[in-house]
């Protein structure tokens, strides 16, 4: 009695950061005083949970009563305070047996009327709670199903601040028993109604689109307007692998953390793709804010980042893209700490070859030679050569269009990638790389064989057409994933040769 | 060197046409007698000579600018000022209407006793443009005719480059100052002609390339030279404009032929129908103009032995097949696919072994060529 404290968490950008709530009452001039460096949101907590302490059946006592939310050192924002709050003052007025409130996490908004409020970044404080080695989290009911996608910890819905005091009598959490087991949906295909059947002709961009999901490379398709590009990135993520249990959990934790989850259906058991339309700003992009929120390629991470459009992009914004392409995370830097956050992603991007979209048809070309290279350098090399496969996607022809089947369908092609990628996975086990995109030179040398045919088209294709170092390494790359689609153990010429095909465009013959 | 300067002046004079400045200067016999017009009226019976207008206008451009400056820059920037009573005035001029009182000149002018050729055609050109202007600028380069062309983007650049590659003398007419290198992209052409060729233009230094010059400086082109070659151009192009000019100034036309679908040899194919020469190849033109280049006879023997071999011998005829699919004009891997029928990674790997071995190439992604 007098005193009493509770744990609670919240979510600084993809961190969580643990608070004590304490809450003292002594006597003293009746007031509800709250201190601990907080945001005006949790400021306002106090108003909150007095009220909804009165609207529960609680009559506050005339006495001072001070909560401190600890440390004190860190901002507190957020509105997942309320909750905690109010059981630390009831236990501290010994309103309620505090016996269970030990070792339990709280976090809950409350309403006026002693209703709990759903809140964001459950699955992220929840797991977080689970590796400090707390044993249980009462949090809203409406989150309850989020909170229980981890496994090994406690949780415990309240819809109400009077269920919560029911519980720390003793009794049962109202409604615990009516929740239904989380049900595994993770091998539940969704069926998707877009289908790469639907897409006629084009089989050269449908194989390049393959390889790249295959080997998890960087794909930028060129071409006319109109000619299929979005339509055949939209379709990218039919033919993605299938997620396992723990990455899906990865993904979910972020999007929890962004306020992006389904309470009803939490778990996120697809693939992401994030189309970013141009006019993005960086800061959206890369994550921004002074407590960074996560931006798009963190919420891509573990699936594709579409650009349409990639000439349309500021430049600046494009650049930011070469850090997380590179180290697969993201650096945020504030004056307060640094952040850094998962930026895993498969970059997809379309463009014109030039501003009207026609080129290399001198015809239907309307660009001047300098208006062609002033549009392509607003695309700098440095970013061009983080792309591994490059492609035309060329006008559709009427026969193509009006042509019945077409060869590949989304099923097939994604039993492909599955298949390459499960080769992939048993290569790189215990690397700490999971596909053929990742290999750093020295796997590289380990694990791209050639054979003799191969090592000499290679050097001819090095020499003739000058490539670099780096496109070197790409083509190799490249090459790695075409033969493990084709299931062969060492890298063939031929190989080789449809890999030298992708290659990136070369500006200085781009608009020659 | 002061009479010069008088003639720069009179030559910048603004509002008389260049053959009406001839004529004054003709018959008052000094240009410095000219800038000082009040006393030459007064000492002497000219006044039927000139009109009142003319008289105003080159009292007015006394004080436009400052001559003297603008003189000294001539010698600054290394350009020659031709006047066209100097000996340099290319005698080619001499019996047509219309030449510019005087020219600026970077490197050497033409030479009056050799053949010259003018090669016009397209700014956005086709690779079959560029490849058959190389072929012709080198060849007739070659054989010591000396090209003329207007150092634009697309053919009048290969034509310069084809020159300079063989070590021909070529000549640029620009329509701008002879001191400013359009289009910029070709700073390297410019900086090879400064030193090898030539850089001519009937604008003094500083003029910036207005779209009202370049018709003026066609007809220059085809002035300079002897016969005028058209190598690409569309239905309303301005190489036809040089070609009418070229008419007019009594030179040669030759057109060379394209595909009757092509929109950019449907101005050469017109010209050919009106009666222009036909280039079909080099060798041709040569033996037309009675000149035997020297090392024929050798050429012709490995030339034939190679395009032999190219298509008959060495490729595989799965490869033969793509090979003769592709023309001289771009064709994208997909309609390759279509009419092929082959899985899309075997035709990639065709194509690049073509191109490795240098029988194709790809002007732009996953477009094709071929090479000969």
């Amino acid at each position: 009695m007098g005193f009493y404290t509770v744990l609670s968490a919240s979510v600084q950008g993809l961190n969580v950061a643990f608070v004590q709530v304490e809450a003292d009452v002594s006597n003293g001039l009746p007031v509800f005083h709250m201190v601990g460096y907080l945001s005006s949101e949790v400021k306002e907590a106090a108003e909150r949970v007095r009220t909804a302490m009165r609207n529960t059946g609680f009559m506050l006592p005339a006495k001072k009563i001070v909560v401190n939310l600890s440390p004190a050192c860190v901002r507190k924002r957020g509105n997942v305070f309320d909750l905690p709050i109010a059981a630390a003052v009831l236990a501290a007025l010994g309103e309620i047996p505090c016996g269970k409130l030990k070792d339990t996490l709280f976090v809950g908004e409350l309403g006026l009327d002693g209703k709990i409020q759903p809140v964001e970044g459950i699955l992220a404080i929840v797991s977080e709670a689970k590796e400090q080695g707390i044993m249980r989290c009462v949090v809203p009911k409406v989150n309850e199903r989020e909170g229980k996608l981890v496994e090994g910890i406690e949780i415990l819905g309240a819809a109400s601040l009077k269920d919560l005091c029911e519980w720390a009598k003793g009794r049962a959490m109202p409604g615990a028993d009516k929740v239904e087991e989380h049900r595994d949906r993770m091998h539940v295909r969704i069926k998707s109604d877009i289908d790469y059947s639907e897409i006629q002709g084009q089989e050269g961009v449908k194989r390049a689109t393959l390889i790249a999901v295959a080997g998890n490379h960087n794909l930028l398709y060129i071409g006319p307007p109109g000619s299929g590009k979005t339509m055949m990135a939209k379709r990218i993520p039919t033919i993605l692998p299938e997620l396992e249990r723990d990455e899906s959990l990865k993904i979910t934790k972020i999007y929890s953390a962004a306020g992006k989850v389904r309470s009803e259906d939490p778990l996120i058991t697809r693939r992401p793709f994030r189309e970013v339309h141009h006019t993005v700003t960086r800061a959206a992009l890369v994550g921004g804010g002074r407590i960074p929120v996560p931006g798009e390629v963190t919420l891509a991470n573990g699936g594709v980042l579409f650009l349409d459009e990639l000439a349309e992009f500021p430049r600046g914004v494009l650049e930011s893209l070469r850090q997380p392409l590179e180290d697969k995370c993201i650096h945020l830097v504030r004056n307060h700490g640094a952040y850094c956050f998962p930026a895993d992603f498969m970059l997809v991007a379309a463009m014109n070859p030039c501003p009207c979209g026609y080129y290399p048809d001198l015809i239907r070309c309307c660009c001047t030679l300098p208006q062609i290279q002033r549009y392509l350098g607003k695309i700098s090399q440095p970013f061009l050569d983080r792309l591994d496969v490059c492609v035309e996607a060329p006008k559709v022809k009427y026969e193509a269009l009006t042509a019945r089947q077409s060869d590949s369908d989304s099923s097939t092609m994604r039993s492909q990638v599955e298949h390459a990628r499960k080769i992939q996975e048993r290569r790189f086990r215990g690397l700490g790389i999971a596909s053929n995109s990742q290999m750093g030179r020295e796997a590289v040398k380990e694990w791209c064989v050639l054979d003799t045919g191969g090592e000499r088209l290679l050097r001819q294709a090095y020499e003739v057409m000058n490539l670099t170092a780096r496109s070197f390494y790409k083509t190799l790359k490249v090459a790695r994933t075409i033969a493990d689609l084709a299931g062969e153990e060492k890298i063939r010429e031929e190989h080789i040769k449809e890999a030298v095909s992708y290659r990136m465009i070369d500006k200085k013959y781009w608009g020659r | 060197m002061e009479e010069e300067y008088y003639e720069y002046w009179f030559a910048n004079v603004e509002g008389i046409r260049a053959d009406r400045k001839r004529s004054i200067r003709k018959c008052i016999g000094s240009a410095k007698a000219i800038y000082n017009i009040e006393e030459t009226i007064l000492s002497a019976p000219l006044r039927e000579n000139l009109s009142d207008r003319e008289v105003s206008k080159i009292k007015e451009s006394r004080k436009k600018k400052d001559w003297k400056k603008e003189y000294a820059h001539l010698a600054e920037k290394g350009i020659r000022f031709i006047p066209w009573h100097s000996p340099d005035y290319p005698a080619r001029f001499d019996s047509l209407p219309g030449m510019p009182y005087a020219l600026y000149l970077k490197g050497h002018l033409p030479k009056e006793e050799r053949i010259s050729a003018a090669i016009v055609g397209a700014r956005r050109c086709s690779a079959y443009g560029e490849r058959m202007t190389l072929e012709f600028a080198e060849a007739l380069a070659e054989a010591g005719i000396q090209i003329i062309s207007g150092m634009a983007r697309g053919i009048d650049g290969f034509a310069h480059r084809g020159a300079l590659n063989v070590g021909g003398m070529t000549c640029a007419v620009l329509g701008c100052g002879t001191d400013i290198c359009y289009p910029r992209e070709h700073k390297g052409l410019y900086q090879d002609l400064e030193r090898k060729g030539g850089i001519v233009s009937e604008f003094p230094p500083g003029t910036p390339p207005l779209p009202s010059n370049f018709p003026a400086r066609n007809r220059i082109i085809s002035a300079l030279a002897d016969i005028v070659l058209v190598m690409e151009a569309r239905e309303k192009s301005g190489s036809l404009i040089t070609a009418d000019l070229a008419l007019e100034q009594g030179r040669d036309v030759y057109a060379l032929p394209g595909p009757v679908t092509e929109e950019l040899s449907r101005g050469t194919n017109n010209l050919i129908r009106q009666g222009a020469g036909i280039l079909l190849n080099p060798q041709e033109m040569l033996d037309e103009l009675g000149i035997q280049s020297k090392k024929e006879e050798e050429k012709e023997g490995t030339d034939t032995d190679r395009k032999k071999g190219k298509n008959k011998i060495m490729l595989e005829s799965i490869e033969n097949l793509v090979y003769s699919k592709l023309g001289l004009y771009p064709r994208n891997q997909e309609e390759l696919l279509q009419e092929a029928h082959l899985a899309p990674q075997e035709l990639a790997g065709i194509l690049v072994s073509l191109e490795l071995k240098g029988y194709i190439s790809e002007v732009s992604k996953n477009y094709y060529i071929r090479r000969v």
